[in-house]
């Protein structure tokens, strides 16, 4: 039993099944940071007083994170285009590159936190902290699934490349929207807490 | 998307190292400009103007929603304006209480 | 014109011989997926029923011991007969039952008999408490929603747009089981020293910070049952969307299908917030962060050793953002159950769909600005509390667009009093005083008398009791045959109904009573210690015996259910109801794929006795 526009568009909406429900997800992500984000808002704006982000947080070191996490936005689009031109080589150097990017963003983030830790700061401290490591850490685990299902499709998922090419490249293109907005949350993130 | 010819998508390759060499120049731009120290609404407002740009580009060009069906564009259109309700109205409350 | 929509179809075969675990246990098989979380929801429902139940003594007879054998007996005498059932004629299922009716004996019993639980069997606030926020967090999130969305969505919905299954059957196994284990979650927190949640089903900071540990439980079974809830919403969006068969544009759509359409965006979009709110609070509590706790507080005459700085009323922000549209989630499944029993028990089209549709649509995008009439006691200033009381009145009008079509649509009807109308005639005026009760609340001057009171407890009851769960009882009934194959007595579905009927206006009416008289919601003793409330307690008995009687009203609906599986009358056609809608167009039970060849759609939803027809009904695939 096959389910219609798994993989060919259905042609009234131009979608198939994983696109629309991807972005629907998405949607769905989008009102779970921005709940926090308007939490975070909310309480600062309620506050009497209220740090720079810059005055207590590594600031060069999250530009670094920033560019490598942008870097695999576009790693990763190129390797759907790979795909798009029947490159499979290509794509899994390009895939590759997204998870190592990926792993080293989680890499320079275990920095920051150990750095905190280290000198007994935790989110307990003040809200300040508390915010700052609630949203790095939910956009951290978001990242941590990200690699998980980009080295899937690195590695065992790819074997759908020999027998269903357009439904493997659709599955690709789909963990691609799902990376980007992780890369988008970031960009919106790293001012807010950092920089602000 | 599906059906798109070698030329278009290495039109598209193009596009994209064209938004990656503009994200790195914005996120040098934004944080150049928080070493200026501006005040906190000036500095809200600037960060914020150039972070919506960056998420554009992402969203516009390697999310594709620039050429992406009306139906996706609705559905995020809707979700923005619950979002901004979420975030207005609560405020609103902070600033709108009796004593 | 669609050639590639089918793309390799094949007809009702099952490719491969599946084991019990993969056919029945671990299915991605919509309907299977629908009866698992049928079954699942009805027995949480019965528990927190129970749990209720348990309640209502305390609140007749404050003071008196419960007679803690009369409530573990009773389930345990249906259970064990379940059981032996199941057992003797080799019913898988009538087995389960009955050994999940002795696990709530079994609870029951090992509750009641504990000496610090009920000194001398009279029922401790902080248990009163706990049971009180469980009720509601059963009832809301693991009974009527997975019901209504989760069991008739699932069934129903990929039947009625001529579907296969869901969009995404393997997401929609995920869903259940994370629904599943969200309720074993949330249950298990009985067992844990402290008890489970007892910070109303509310969880409203300070309290739920600082609560027992079966709080951070609590917080751990929502973030389970919101992820179900999330990758369901996603399903069934992508479902109606996309796979709707040839020919079966939105206006042609079923409006059961309209209303969970528009019910799923709810879900979707509202859910997350609380789970960052979830999300907050589990900070707050484990990691000693202080999001809702304001500077300064003391509790017990001790400082709280926390930094500060937090909002109490941040979390009732994210808390409403989504408990609002969750009880537009509660009424829409139903009145699309109603909708559909209407039009095929009247024999005529559903009167103004098109409003129904578009009233339908505005309500889900509405439902999200009005949350704050819930805080009107907050301190709101003038301004905000004028944004959201104008919301909340503007927010009644599709509310009474669609009543008002539903009851127009009788007009000139040729009513048959099947059960399942029953259910859905009843549904309308019950609906219509739950919301009707709703507008002193939703206007501030009013709410400040009335707020926290029974009153409240009395007009959202009246919406989720005798509105959605009747609507619920109608399409049990109205797709039973659809399910398997045979007719549920209509004898004992009457003795259902009206004995339903009548209890469930006995427990929720005096309600509206007491809390107009101002007694507070939530006191373990009902009120029993106010001055102000003595003059309207005696309601408190009138009330609790219902309750113990609508209790033994549903013992005929157990058996009817269960007996008519194997015994009932056996459909004489795929369509016993003569019903136009794609669902009656199947086999019976649908096969895997549901249907032999995919379905084209010729006709609008409900074109019963059209002019110039042979029959009084066409269904939606006839050309």
């Amino acid at each position: 039993m096959q389910i219609p526009f798994t993989v060919a568009a259905r042609p009234d909406t131009g979608l198939h099944n994983a696109k629309l429900g991807v972005w629907l997800f998405l949607a769905s992500e989008v009102m779970l940071f921005g709940a926090l984000f308007s939490s975070y808002i909310l309480l600062r704006v309620a506050a009497p007083e209220w740090p720079h982000g810059s005055a207590l947080l590594n600031v060069p070191l999250a530009t670094v994170n920033t560019i490598i996490l942008i870097s695999s936005s576009v790693t990763m689009v190129m390797s759907w285009a790979s795909l798009m031109l029947k490159d499979f080589s290509k794509y899994r150097r390009y895939m590759g590159l997204t998870i190592l990017c990926g792993l080293l963003f989680l890499v320079v983030k275990g920095f920051e936190y150990g750095a905190k830790f280290s000198h007994g700061i935790l989110p307990s401290e003040d809200l300040f902290y508390a915010t700052y490591f609630t949203l790095t850490g939910l956009h951290g685990l978001h990242v941590v699934g990200g690699i998980i299902v980009n080295f899937y499709f690195w590695g065992p998922g790819s074997r759908m490349w020999k027998t269903e090419p357009q439904r493997f490249t659709n599955r690709v293109e789909v963990a691609g929207l799902y990376w980007h907005f992780v890369d988008l949350v970031w960009i919106f993130l790293f001012p807010t807490l950092y920089l602000l | 998307m599906e059906h798109a010819t070698p030329d278009a998508i290495k039109k598209h390759v193009r596009t994209y190292v064209i938004v990656f060499v503009s994200l790195m120049a914005l996120t040098v731009v934004t944080v150049a400009i928080s070493y200026l120290h501006l005040d906190v609404a000036a500095a809200v407002i600037v960060a914020m103007f150039i972070a919506t740009i960056k998420g554009a580009l992402v969203a516009s060009y390697f999310m594709h929603l620039i050429s992406e069906k009306r139906l996706i564009f609705m559905a995020l259109v809707l979700t923005f304006i619950f979002f901004v309700a979420l975030m207005a109205l609560p405020l609103l409350g902070q600033h709108d209480t009796i004593g | 014109m669609q050639h590639t929509a089918t793309e390799g179809y094949h007809a009702g075969a099952v490719h491969h011989e599946q084991g019990f675990l993969k056919t029945y246990v671990f299915s991605q098989d919509h309907k299977t997926i629908g009866l698992q979380y049928m079954m699942t929801a009805l027995l949480f429902l019965f528990f927190g029923f129970t749990l209720m139940l348990l309640m209502r003594w305390q609140l007749a007879y404050p003071g008196k011991a419960i007679p803690g054998e009369a409530f573990a007996l009773t389930p345990g005498v249906l259970g064990l007969a379940a059981l032996l059932i199941g057992v003797v004629s080799k019913r898988k299922l009538a087995a389960l039952v009955g050994v999940v009716f002795l696990g709530i004996a079994a609870l029951v019993w090992y509750l009641v008999s504990d000496e610090t639980l009920f000194p001398e069997g009279v029922m401790v606030p902080e248990l009163y408490n706990s049971f009180g926020a469980m009720h509601g967090t059963i009832m809301v999130f693991l009974g009527v929603v997975p019901l209504a969305v989760g069991a008739f969505g699932n069934y129903v919905v990929p039947l009625q747009v001529g579907a296969p299954d869901m969009a995404f059957p393997k997401l929609n196994m995920a869903s259940y089981w994370s629904y599943f284990f969200g309720g074993v979650v949330m249950l298990s927190s009985f067992f844990l020293p402290g008890g489970a949640a007892n910070s109303g089903w509310t969880s409203y900071p300070p309290l739920a910070n600082i609560a027992t540990v079966g709080q951070t439980v609590w917080l751990f079974g929502m973030v389970l049952l919101i992820t179900s809830s999330l990758l369901g919403s996603v399903n069934f969006i992508v479902t109606i969307v996309q796979l709707r068969a040839n020919g079966l544009t939105f206006m042609r759509l079923p409006f059961f299908v309209w209303a969970q359409f528009v019910t799923s965006f709810l879900l979707l979009l509202a859910f997350p917030p609380l789970e960052a709110a979830g999300i907050l609070q589990l900070m707050d509590r484990l990691a000693g962060t202080s999001f809702f706790l304001p500077s300064g507080l003391v509790i017990s005459g001790q400082q709280l050793g926390v930094s500060g700085g937090g909002s109490p009323l941040l979390w009732q922000h994210l808390f409403w953002f989504l408990a609002h549209p969750e009880v537009y989630v509660l009424i829409l499944p139903a009145m699309g159950i109603v909708a559909e029993v209407i039009a095929n028990n009247t024999r005529k089209p559903l009167w103004g769909y098109k409003s129904i549709v578009y009233a339908t649509i505005f309500l889900g995008f509405m439902s999200f600005i009005v949350w704050a009439h819930h805080m009107f006691m907050t301190g709101m200033g003038t301004v905000i509390s004028t944004f959201f009381q104008t919301t909340t009145m503007i927010i009644s009008i599709p509310s009474v667009i669609i009543l008002t079509a539903l009851v127009i649509s009788l007009y000139g009807g040729s009513i048959r009093f099947t059960v399942p109308m029953l259910f859905a005639l009843a549904f309308l005026p019950m609906f219509g005083i739950g919301g009707l009760t709703g507008l002193p609340l939703g206007l501030a001057p009013t709410d400040i008398h009335l707020h926290d009171t029974y009153y409240v407890i009395g007009h959202f009851h009246y919406v989720v009791a005798p509105g959605t769960i009747f609507a619920l009882f109608a399409g049990l009934y109205y797709w039973y045959p659809k399910v398997t194959g045979r007719m549920m007595s209509e004898r004992l579905g009457r003795i259902h109904f009206w004995g339903s009927f009548v209890c469930m206006n006995g427990i929720f009416f005096p309600m509206l009573i007491q809390g107009l008289a101002g007694v507070s919601r939530r006191l373990y003793d009902g009120g029993a210690q106010y001055s102000h409330a003595q003059g309207v307690l005696q309601w408190n008995e009138v009330m609790s015996i219902s309750a113990f009687a609508l209790a033994v009203f549903q013992v005929p609906f157990l058996i009817n259910f269960f007996w008519s599986i194997k015994k009932g009358k056996k459909v004489e056609s795929d369509n016993p109801w003569d019903a136009t809608t794609l669902e009656w167009q199947t086999p019976t039970p649908p096969p895997h794929g549901n249907f032999t060849s995919l379905p084209e759609v010729f006709r609008g939803p409900y074109e019963y006795s059209m002019p110039g027809s042979s029959r009084d009904f066409t269904p939606q695939n006839v050309r």
